[in-house]
Order: structure tokens, then C-alpha cells, then sequence
């Protein structure tokens, strides 16, 4: 191997990305389900950890240019370090959407909410899973993963609208809940944010593997785009 | 536009076949880099460019190489005539040991192309052209090796090109000079793309990326790819130029 030390350093950046990825994807669902518990010290410490987030963002960042000035990466090397610092951007805004959230939580207080949620926790759930997909398929080179995990995001979408469309109902029942229904309408809007992001991430698989950047289109945008 | 198209060329030392049907258009006013390990051809390629081959014993050539269409391998080339429209830069700086405004002078003296007291302005120009005038214009009847090595290489430089070439060929021309006196030249060799055709073979890719416009990887002989510079350090299209401009073969 005539460029361990370079190997090293990839599989080391690497290996951090990941790291990070697996604390954005705890937060995500973590941050819902403090908002189901209705845990106001859980939703303060969620948005603590946060700045450890942003900090390895830096940190990987840093170290991507390290790598670049002193190991000059060309063609798939260059593209995995590019990927990666694009990445831990994205990362880094997930990890916002579920602060996003336990924000929320805060502001709703430690009351009840309206109803039991339902959607929100399914849209968490399915966010976290393409998040845990994609990353698994940077790591994997996995083009054909890849393509296929961005079409999950139109059920992200339908059940936004879903969230949406509940939550405007009661609003029209009863006015005086509007304030809290709009807060839940954030939280699951983040969580739409957050699976978009997602294939932004499959969309740097197919560059990372093949050189080309391409959109991944899903079949329908946010309604609120 | 292509101002040397190589077409399915062999070249032979004895029996020992250093290229193997290269074909290649390089385009003129463009910088092209050649690329890939030591004894792959590279440099036997670019010989074969003005026919420097032609003085080694026991070399053969097969195919052609169009220069503006006409095959400078055919029987009646004037060779002399030949290397004046394609001039050769080599790895290390080799100044005459001459005074700097002969060594520039010498091409148009040997060629006869202009007369003693019209030397001046063509010895200008050239250095003018490679950025050396202000450094050396007090200092024109100093002997030549008093320069540094990165000004040498640029009187070189300005040697070859006052004769007024067409095509530059460039051997390694910065693996003798620290890194100012290298960025010096590629940016001299930026400035003389406006006018020539340059060709130029590196062992360093950093440089290639930096300065070509297209490259060329030679592998055992054979141009495994051609393509725009950006394209080969990005994503080129063959296994073995990956690994080679990756660093994992060669």
C-alpha cells in the first residue's frame, strides 16, 4: 500500500462522520419522544448536546482541509473528501432540526399536548431510517441503496400534509389551541426538513462512487416550498 | 483545432518496443501534460514530437505524426527546419556558456533568420515574453550560468522561443528548480499558451492539474487516457488511471 498514512487519515475522517451521523440520528427520535414524555430537563439537555454536534462538524471540516493541503487527494479520494465535508454540513442542520424540536417541546411547556401523537413519532421513525440507510450507503459505495431511499421521502411528505391538515382542523374547532398546533406543525416540518436533507446525502453516494452530481427527485416538494 | 495529430505510432529501441500505437491529437494554443511512471514512454513519446529519436542508434518508427496536417516522418522532412517549429525545454536548466543575450541569440544566429544588428529586439522580445527582461536587461553580456536556475530555465525558455516556434516541448522542466522558480515557469508556460502549442511531461501531478489543459496517462508504453485536465483528476474514466493519480499503482 503505498499511501497508508493517507489511508489512515480517510478511514479516520470517515470514521468521525459516522460518529456523528449516529448522534443525529439518536437526537432526532430522542427529540420526539421527549416531546411525547413532555420532558423539559430531557429537551434542555438534547439541546445542550447540540453544540457538541456543531463541534464535530468543525472538527471534520478541519481536518478535511488538513487532508487536502497536505496529501493533495485526486480523483475518487478527492471526491470522498469532498462528500464528506458536504456531509457533516448536512448532519450538522438534522441535528438543528431535532434541537428544532426540543425548542419546541420548551415552548409548548409542560402541559399536555392536544391529542397523543401519531404521525409525528411515524415521520421521526421514517426520517431516522433513511438518515441510518443513507449513511450506511456512503460507507457501503452502494449507488443502487442510494437512489432507491429518496422516493421514501414522499411518505415523509404525505405525512406532513397528514400532521398539517389534522392540526388545522382543530384550529378551526377551536381557536385556542392554535398556538400550541402551530408549534406542532414546526415540529413536524423540521422532521420534513430533515428527510429532504436525506437525499442530499444519497445524492453525494452517486458523486462519491461515479463522479457525477445529480438531483435525486422526489415526486412531490414540501407543500410549504 | 489540432496541430499534432499522432496516429497509431510504434517506436522501437531494437528490439525492445517502447510505444505501442499512440494515437493522440494535441491542440494547439492548449497545454497538454503527460503523464505516469518512469519508463512508460512518456518521455520517448515526446522525443518522437521533433524526432530527438532520430539521433539514438538502432531506433525505428512506425505510424505518423502530423504537424499541421503533413507527416514529419516523411522521407523528405527537413529536420533542422523541423525542430525550429518545435522546440524542446529539457530538465535541467542548460544555458550555452555564453553570455545571456547570446545564448538567446544563438537559434536566429545559427538559422540565419535575422541579420547581427537586428538581434537586439528579437533578444528583447523573447525575454520580455518569459518575464526575465527587467531581471537581466543591465546584466545582458553576464555569463549565463551566473543566473539562478529558475532564471535559467526562463532564458531556455526564451532561447527556444526565439526562433518562433510553433509547438514547445517541455521535459520535466521544473524537477531541477525549488517550488517559486516551478510556479514562475508554469505561470510563464500559462502566459505562452496564448501563442504556442505546448506540450509538457511531468512526473508531478500536482503540476499537470495545476497547468495543463488536457492530459494524457501513459502506462507499459501505451496511452491508457486523454482527457480535459479537469475531467482526469476528478473522475477519469479508466481503473488504472485512478489508481495511478490516486497514488495505489505505479
Amino acid at each position: 500500500m503505498p499511501r497508508k498514512t493517507f489511508e489512515l487519515e480517510l478511514a479516520q475522517l470517515e470514521t468521525e462522520m459516522l460518529t456523528m451521523a449516529a448522534q443525529v440520528e439518536n437526537a432526532l427520535t430522542e427529540a420526539v419522544d421527549i416531546l411525547e414524555r413532555r420532558d423539559m430537563d430531557a429537551a434542555r439537555a438534547l439541546i445542550a448536546r447540540d453544540h457538541d454536534i456543531n463541534a464535530q462538524r468543525f472538527a471534520i471540516e478541519a481536518q478535511c482541509l488538513v487532508v487536502v493541503a497536505t496529501q493533495q487527494p485526486m480523483a475518487s479520494d478527492l471526491r470522498v473528501v469532498a462528500a464528506i465535508l458536504f456531509n457533516v454540513n448536512e448532519l450538522e442542520r438534522i441535528g438543528d432540526y431535532a434541537k428544532g424540536i426540543a425548542k419546541i417541546n420548551l415552548l409548548i411547556g409542560p402541559g399536555p399536548l392536544l391529542k397523543p401523537l401519531v404521525d409525528i413519532p411515524r415521520m421521526a421513525e421514517l426520517t431516522r431510517s433513511m438518515l441510518h440507510r443513507a449513511i450506511d450507503a456512503f460507507v457501503r459505495r452502494d449507488v443502487a441503496l442510494a437512489r432507491v431511499i429518496p422516493a421514501e421521502d414522499d411518505q415523509v411528505d404525505a405525512l406532513f400534509e397528514q400532521v398539517n391538515h389534522d392540526l388545522i382542523q382543530m384550529i378551526i374547532a377551536d381557536p385556542s389551541v392554535t398556538r400550541q398546533a402551530n408549534l406542532l406543525t414546526w415540529a413536524a416540518h423540521n422532521l420534513e426538513r430533515a428527510a429532504d436533507r436525506v437525499t442530499n446525502l444519497c445524492e453525494r453516494v452517486i458523486f462519491t462512487v461515479t463522479g457525477e452530481l445529480i438531483e435525486l427527485d422526489t415526486d412531490e416538494a414540501s407543500p410549504l416550498e | 483545432m489540432e496541430k499534432i495529430s499522432v496516429q497509431q505510432l510504434n517506436f522501437f529501441y531494437g528490439a525492445k518496443q517502447a510505444l505501442s500505437d499512440i494515437s493522440l491529437d494535441i491542440e494547439d494554443r492548449k497545454i497538454t501534460a503527460l503523464i505516469g511512471p518512469s519508463g512508460c514512454g512518456k518521455s520517448t513519446f515526446l522525443r518522437c514530437l521533433n524526432r530527438m529519436n532520430d539521433t539514438i542508434p538502432g531506433t525505428r518508427v512506425t505510424g505518423q505524426i502530423l504537424l499541421d496536417g503533413e507527416n514529419i516522418y516523411a522521407p523528405d522532412t527537413d529536420v533542422i527546419g523541423l525542430r525550429s517549429r518545435v522546440g524542446m525545454v529539457f530538465q535541467r536548466p542548460n544555458p550555452f556558456p555564453q553570455s545571456i543575450f547570446d545564448n538567446v541569440a544563438f537559434g536566429p544566429r545559427v538559422l540565419h533568420t535575422h541579420r547581427e544588428n537586428g538581434l537586439a529586439p528579437v533578444v528583447e522580445a523573447s525575454l520580455q515574453q518569459v518575464g526575465l527582461w527587467d531581471e537581466v536587461k543591465d546584466i545582458l553580456r553576464q555569463d549565463a550560468l551566473r543566473l539562478s536556475l529558475g532564471q535559467q530555465q526562463r532564458l531556455c525558455i526564451a532561447r527556444a522561443i526565439a526562433v518562433k516556434p510553433e509547438v514547445i516541448l517541455m521535459d520535466e522542466p521544473c524537477s531541477a528548480l525549488d517550488p517559486i522558480a516551478t510556479l514562475e515557469v508554469e505561470e510563464l508556460m500559462r502566459i505562452l499558451r496564448a501563442n504556442f502549442c505546448i506540450v509538457i511531461v511531468t512526473h508531478n501531478m500536482q503540476q499537470a492539474a495545476r497547468v495543463s489543459d488536457r492530459t494524457g496517462f501513459f502506462w507499459l508504453g501505451k496511452l491508457v487516457e486523454t482527457d480535459a485536465t479537469e475531467t482526469m483528476f476528478t473522475r477519469p474514466s479508466n481503473k488504472l488511471t485512478e489508481d495511478y493519480i490516486t497514488g495505489r499503482a505505479g
